[in-house]
């Protein structure tokens, strides 16, 4: 009986208030090995591959990859270019910001969780710096954020799951609006977009930046069916997930700088973006609605 | 007789194998097939030896197995508080049946705890799972002979009372 009432309080106080990360990190930190146990298996695997394979096979994996950063790096090049433009101009206009974020590589730990819940454990803990509600990327999008923290690995909560929502803005156009999770992990729901709304299938949807947590610009999902009824006053969209949520091995951490919304000082020297300043009011609508026309600029709408 | 210390590290680390059966990594399409491989070995024990695992094991256990697998704290711990309370009411009649009835007992008790999770998830989370979610508990009980003879052996070599 007292198992049972604990157990309730124990439900209702985690799911309403969040106090228990404490009690929960300390009781992640003495499962951990058995986390590691369950992934052994598959890294002991791995390690095995990569020692015996043979001196053939890891030349041409090696020409290959060194094509790849050839490639990249023309790639970065264009891009480096355009961002010092894009600075640029935005010093124009008054609101420049910090571009260029820190990132790590962290790896998942071959474990299943809960299959009605979209997480994952990822080997990378606050021994490397990870925090809770830091933003976790893969190579092509965003997947979620660290939800729970030990010293050796962290809980990754993906974006498709129901409880997480994520701010987003259209990428044609701007348009701004929120991202939940359906639970299921190739599909987001955007349910707060009116009937008349301007979105169509294919859209991409970026981050917004507006939650504070995640950085701005970095994509999200493609819109892929939108369902209009008229007598309804929001319209059923549905978006699949850029990032391989349930196919990415390495992902990486994010560090973005501290100050999410664009600080602009009045002083000339500002052009560098990195002195902080005391924003106004004026210059933090601004920052709100700066990420827009970057977007524009950097890919044109067809 | 090897002391009552040997019996417990008997009986934690099945419970902890249990624990790594639940998260090994599977193929996709099995996933939703997991069995309840901790819930199973804590039957066993509460039927088996209702003196040493009661149900403050069960709560305790639940609440590892809700760290484990991400799941709100207190879901398993509630399950499985009262389903090792009623296996332990009913030890004495669940002793003496024959495998395929065990099964079927042990198989209402799976229902509970399965049930249990689904009333925490659908309240909390509003997913509902589909009707794949019910081939759970039938498994379980299939399996439930070879789990009852693995670890009367495992009991027996250890000579846990």
């Amino acid at each position: 009986m007292v198992a049972v009432i604990l157990s309730l309080i124990l439900l209702v106080v985690d799911h309403r208030f969040h106090h228990l990360q404490q009690l929960r990190s300390a009781l992640a930190f003495l499962t951990y090995p058995l986390h590691y146990l369950a992934d052994l298996p598959f890294t002991a695997s791995r390690w095995l591959a990569e020692t015996t394979s043979s001196r053939q096979a890891l030349m041409s994996q090696n020409r290959e990859l060194r094509g790849q950063i050839l490639h990249l790096r023309a790639e970065l090049q264009k891009y480096e270019s355009l961002q010092a433009e894009n600075m640029r101009l935005r010093d124009l206009v008054d609101s420049s910001f910090k571009v260029g974020d820190r990132v790590l590589v962290a790896e998942l730990s071959a474990v299943d969780l809960d299959p009605y819940k979209q997480q994952v454990i990822i080997n990378k803990g606050a021994a490397s710096g990870a925090f809770e509600g830091q933003p976790v990327l893969d190579a092509h999008a965003v997947m979620g954020q660290v939800i729970n923290v030990t010293p050796f690995s962290s809980t990754v909560l993906l974006i498709t799951d129901t409880s997480h929502a994520l701010p987003v803005q259209v990428l044609r156009n701007g348009l701004r609006t929120i991202a939940v999770g359906s639970g299921r992990i190739s599909e987001l729901k955007l349910p707060y977009l009116p009937t008349n709304s301007d979105i169509v299938e294919g859209d991409l949807l970026v981050t917004s930046g507006l939650g504070g947590k995640f950085p701005p610009g970095y994509p999200v999902a493609t819109v892929t069916k939108i369902d209009r009824s008229p007598d309804a006053p929001f319209s059923d969209v549905l978006a699949q997930p850029r990032a391989h949520l349930d196919r990415s091995r390495e992902v990486l951490l994010v560090w973005t700088v501290p100050n999410q919304l664009p600080v602009m000082p009045r002083e000339p020297e500002a052009t560098t973006g990195a002195a902080p300043g005391l924003p106004s009011a004026t210059t933090v609508q601004v920052g709100v609605e700066s990420p827009l026309p970057a977007s524009d600029s950097s890919v044109p709408p067809e | 007789m090897s002391g009552v210390g040997n019996g417990r590290l008997t009986i934690l680390v099945t419970l902890c194998i249990a624990m790594l059966l639940m998260i090994l990594p599977m193929p996709d399409w099995a996933r939703p097939f997991r069995p309840q491989w901790v819930t199973l070995v804590l039957l066993y024990w509460a039927i088996a030896l209702p003196h040493r695992v009661g149900v403050g094991s069960g709560f305790a256990t639940g609440i590892v197995l809700d760290v484990l697998t991400g799941t709100l704290l207190g879901q398993h711990a509630l399950g499985l508080s009262i389903v090792t309370f009623i296996a332990i009411q009913l030890h004495q009649r669940i002793r003496v049946f024959p495998f395929w009835q065990q099964s079927l007992g042990i198989f209402i008790l799976l229902v509970i705890e399965h049930l249990l999770a689904l009333w925490v998830t659908g309240a909390t989370q509003g997913v509902t799972p589909g009707l794949v979610y019910w081939s759970v508990p039938p498994i379980g009980a299939l399996l439930w002979p070879w789990v009852f003879v693995t670890l009367r052996k495992t009991r027996r070599h250890f000579k846990v009372i």
